[in-house]
């Protein structure tokens, strides 16, 4: 700023920070002792090297070696026991973080390795390595690839090379007009926070053809990067806002007063202040500017003095506010403020905080009511079982189960949007295909990758499915397509010809009606299920068996005896008045068992049951809050219906009952 | 020239206390007559079961296995084999004249209140605290029940088997008649805890005996009470309840110390014996003549019509009845 400082008065410019004018009269100040004499930075290390040279660091301690007490080498021990190892040093070691730092002479910065690169990648290459390997003169063996090592690009790059981009272009649907001027080689620009280029570098071929042939499109112009620093403010985009010392000296005195700086300044207002609390005066600040070498009140020296801390004209009040844009808190302000409000709020005020000149108006934020939930809304969420196929044998499944952790499985309607590949996602978008080579060719090979072990699959599969193991199996323990029942009636056909051994399974299980395309999709998915799923060993299927009950068909109903006896009340009285009889007596469909029919020699009266016991109807479950009302007419000790749970009834108009204990006796 | 009709029996009691057995068990939790009335059981809550002679009173043999106190038995028609149940939750089939268990059945989820065999030995009933009564197989080897039955809502303090049906009286207050013939469930609401169930000997009432010290005599077909029998104290035990061989009165053990015994048809006490002090637990009637076994504390009593050494002579002597 210093050095850009035109006075439109004179005609020359002025570089560096004019001493301080020498007033006679004043009291001499006591000289600096040498000691004192040092600039130290925020963390009380000494700022600069003295005189020397302008720019760098400083180095050790206070400009000296190592520490307090001088050069202490580190853990360096040799004994006759303990022969000192080699102490390989790294230059790091010697630095702190000012060196590692942004400015520093080894900055560091945070890279994507290698793991973290390409990796969407190798989904396909891990296949495509996969199934090569087998078919491999050395199978499992990937010298070949290794061989040939490709190129390490990033991520993004790859995505938009093959999608037809090239280095220079810009990303984006391409352009009928005259392409921009497109930038040199972006290639070898860093894609990280760069500084803006000064000026727009353009092209000088500014005659060039007119002739441009109709339909020809180009890629867009390439844009700008821009810095990453990440923002943390509120304030507008490139806002630096002002020094608060340069304010303070006076807007006249810091002269031009440059809200948008550069980058390298923005550190630079932090240093306008030691650790004194000094103001630091002058225009230009920065780690290597500013006061000569130990001096502490720098400012005494080179205090800058402008004509602009006068004012020219007479009794001219400040123009607006005299703030001149400040935003800063008011208690740095000059101007003194009417400061009654500040009375009730003493002693409340947060240090660094003052009152706001203005009320500002609280923005009413619409308070939003919940969302209306739809009648049947029914806060469970139910994970659709994420049917995973595997796109070879089960040799590549085990390959790719051990370099994966997982198997991808296609088709974007299992698998969420995150799962398709650009050729999915572009007919979902809607988008016209790509004319290049590489769409085609990549498609290309995906493709390869599926077609030749379709054979070997369905022999797979029919040689599983028809072993004995399988056969033993008699329930069909996974239903892969349990929501689509005619699908899953196929699949179950497809098995249950399977098991027979008969190899035209698929064929024959397929639906004629469907079209080819479908047909082909489900003759694979089919095949894949079938690999996936087959019946487990005899060894490990012996140790498992069928739940008694199916958990999860039917949680609504509950088994109940089908009869149920009269109410109790009704006994009660009955009893009470010794009207024994039919009041008292019920009767019910009772089923022995036919082995206990025999044991008794009598015939048995129900042949043809296959239950024993009292039959029994599943009911829907009901608790005591199916007859909950908020009605406070309805009757709450109305018994509950006749299909209720048998604990109701136990419990509702039982008298106590008595349990006597024959051991009480004695 | 018609003969005269002979003269009808006098309903005979059996008031005479014959013989007393001190049975050396602890407490005597059963006592049971078999199936021809020579012997009677003990079960004791000593573990153990003894089998005795009913006209010597001797000790024949000691049966143990049981885990806990015997709570019941009963002896086959043949007298080859014997069942108990205990609070141990099993149910032993015994051989009699080895000692030795012939099974172990296991399967009650609590203590087997009562046992029973059916007519030909072939199934043994238990009924146990669980509210289950099982049905065992003695002809199989299996160790599960043919069937369990489990209507009851409480436990089963008493069971009693006929030809084609089961009864079973339940602490829940209800009597419930299983028939094997007809494929039905009779349930008789009692609305009092269930201690003792009893068929009549022509099998066309059933006796019931609750905590509400009434014993009731229903009938089997309609559930309708016949007769109502009370004056005895059965509050908090389970006790016995009978009729007699003849079914000509029923018999009841109170906790008072007596065994109370009324008229059948009229409903009026006719015998009330003078058992001892403490709570008399166990009776058991003769099959066919009219003598009672009843147990009180570690001792059984024996009672006939008539003194031991009248009978011994043979002579029909008429017994006056002594009305209480």
């Amino acid at each position: 700023n210093m050095a850009s400082d035109n006075d439109s008065d004179e005609d020359f410019v002025s570089f560096g920070t004019p001493l301080e004018p020498l007033e006679e009269g004043n009291p001499l100040r006591k000289p600096v002792p040498v000691y004192e004499q040092t600039v130290k930075d925020e963390k009380g290390r000494y700022q600069r090297f003295h005189g020397a040279f302008t720019g760098g660091f400083s180095a050790g301690y206070f400009n000296t070696v190592g520490t307090k007490e001088g050069w202490t080498p580190s853990t360096f021990v040799s004994s006759r026991q303990q022969k000192a190892e080699r102490q390989n040093a790294r230059p790091e070691d010697f630095m702190d973080e000012e060196d590692l730092g942004e400015h520093g002479i080894a900055p560091r910065e945070i890279t994507t390795t290698a793991e973290f690169g390409p990796g969407r990648k190798d989904l396909i290459r891990d296949k495509a390595r996969a199934i090569s390997s087998l078919s491999a003169p050395i199978p499992g063996d990937t010298l070949l690839e290794d061989l040939v090592a490709p190129a390490r690009t990033s991520i993004g790059v790859e995505l938009l090379t093959k999608m037809g981009w090239k280095d220079g272009q810009g990303v984006g649907p391409r352009v009928k007009r005259r392409p921009g001027k497109l930038k040199a080689d972006p290639s070898t620009r860093p894609l990280g926070p760069v500084l803006p280029p000064h000026g727009s570098e353009e092209s000088q071929d500014e005659e060039e053809d007119e002739f441009v042939p109709e339909n020809v499109t180009f890629a867009p112009k390439d844009v700008t990067p821009i810095d990453f620093t990440p923002k943390v403010d509120l304030h507008g985009l490139g806002y630096r806002g002002l020094n608060p010392l340069a304010a303070l000296r006076g807007a006249p005195a810091a002269g031009h007063i440059n809200l948008f700086t550069m980058d390298s300044d923005r550190s630079t207002s932090l240093f306008g202040e030691d650790k004194k609390g000094h103001k630091r005066r002058g225009g230009v600040s920065g780690q290597a500017f500013g006061v000569g070498a130990m001096e502490d009140d720098d400012d005494d020296i080179y205090h800058r003095d402008t004509m602009s801390n006068y004012d020219a004209v007479l009794g001219g009040e400040e123009p607006g506010d005299g703030l001149y844009g400040w935003t800063a808190p008011q208690q740095y302000s000059r101007k003194k403020k009417d400061h009654s409000k500040d009375a009730a709020y003493l002693g409340k005020i947060i240090e660094g905080f003052t009152l706001a000149s203005e009320k500002t108006e609280t923005k009413t934020v619409g308070i939003f009511p919940p969302p209306n939930l739809p009648r049947d809304f029914r806060p469970v969420h139910y994970f659709r079982p994420v049917v995973d196929m595997s796109n070879a044998s089960s040799m590549v499944v085990q390959a790719l189960q051990t370099s994966r952790g997982h198997m991808v499985q296609e088709g974007p309607s299992q698998g969420g949007r995150h799962q398709l590949d650009s050729a999915q996602r572009r007919e979902l978008l809607g988008e016209a295909t790509l004319q290049g080579r590489h769409a085609s060719l990549w498609a290309a090979c995906l493709l390869l990758t599926r077609f030749p072990l379709a054979e070997q699959q369905q022999m797979e599969a029919l040689s599983v499915w028809s072993s004995p193991t399988a056969q033993a199996q008699t329930g069909q323990t996974f239903k892969p397509f349990e929501k689509t029942p005619h699908k899953q009636a196929r699949y179950d056909h497809y098995i249950e010809k399977l098991k027979q051994g008969d190899r035209d399974a698929l064929e024959a299980s397929l639906d004629p009606c469907m079209t080819e395309w479908e047909r082909g999709r489900e003759r694979d998915e089919f095949v894949r299920a079938a690999l996936l799923y087959k019946p487990s060993s005899s060894s490990l299927s012996g140790r498992f068996t069928r739940g008694k009950h199916d958990d999860s068909v039917d949680q609504d109903t509950v088994e109940v005896k089908r009869d149920q006896e009269n109410d109790v009340d009704d006994k009660q009285a009955a009893v009470k008045m010794k009207m024994f009889g039919k009041l008292t007596r019920d009767t019910f469909e009772w089923h022995p068992d036919k082995l206990l029919c025999k044991r008794f020699n009598v015939p048995d009266p129900y042949p043809g049951s296959g239950f024993v016991g009292m039959p029994t109807v599943k009911r829907d479950k009901f608790s005591v809050f199916n007859f909950l009302t908020l009605d406070s007419t309805a009757s709450t000790t109305a018994s509950p219906a006749p299909q209720g749970n048998r604990q109701d009834r136990m419990y509702s108009t039982e008298g106590p009952v008595n349990s006597f204990d024959s051991q009480n006796m004695v | 020239m018609s003969f005269p009709q002979p003269k009808p029996e006098i309903p005979q009691v059996p008031q005479h206390l014959l013989r007393t057995i001190d049975c050396q068990q602890g407490a005597v939790r059963a006592v049971r007559f078999n199936a021809d009335g020579n012997y009677l059981l003990s079960c004791g809550s000593d573990k153990s079961l003894k089998l005795w002679s009913v006209s010597r009173g001797t000790l024949l043999k000691t049966y143990s296995g049981h885990g806990y106190e015997v709570l019941d038995a009963d002896g086959s028609y043949d007298n080859s084999q014997l069942c108990s149940c205990s609070s141990d939750k099993t149910v032993i089939l015994w051989d009699v004249a080895t000692g030795q268990v012939t099974r172990k059945l296991r399967g009650h989820a609590g203590k087997v209140n009562c046992v029973q065999f059916n007519e030909e030995a072939t199934v043994i009933l238990s009924g146990s605290i669980d509210g289950t009564v099982r049905c065992w197989d003695t002809r199989s080897r299996k160790f599960d029940p043919i069937q369990i039955l489990d209507e009851a809502r409480d436990g089963i303090s008493s069971l009693k088997v006929s030809e084609h049906e089961l009864l079973t009286g339940s602490v829940d207050g209800r009597v419930r008649r299983y028939d094997l013939r007809m494929g039905q469930l009779h349930v008789d609401f009692i609305n009092s805890p269930v201690t003792c169930v009893c068929f009549s000997a022509d099998a066309q009432c059933t006796l019931t005996s609750s905590l509400d010290s009434t014993v009731r005599l229903l009938d089997k077909s309609t559930g309708e009470m016949l007769g109502e029998y009370t004056g005895h104290t059965m509050k908090g035990y389970k006790l016995d309840c009978c009729l007699s061989s003849k079914d000509t009165h029923i018999l009841s053990c109170s906790e008072d110390g007596h065994v109370y015994c009324w008229d059948l048809v009229e409903g009026s006490l006719t015998l009330k014996l003078p058992v001892g002090k403490a709570v008399v637990q166990s009776l058991s009637f003769h099959p066919s003549e009219t003598f009672l076994l009843t147990s009180m504390e570690g001792r059984v009593q024996v009672w006939g019509v008539e003194p031991e050494e009248t009978e011994e002579d043979g002579d029909v002597v008429v017994v006056k009845k002594e009305k209480v």
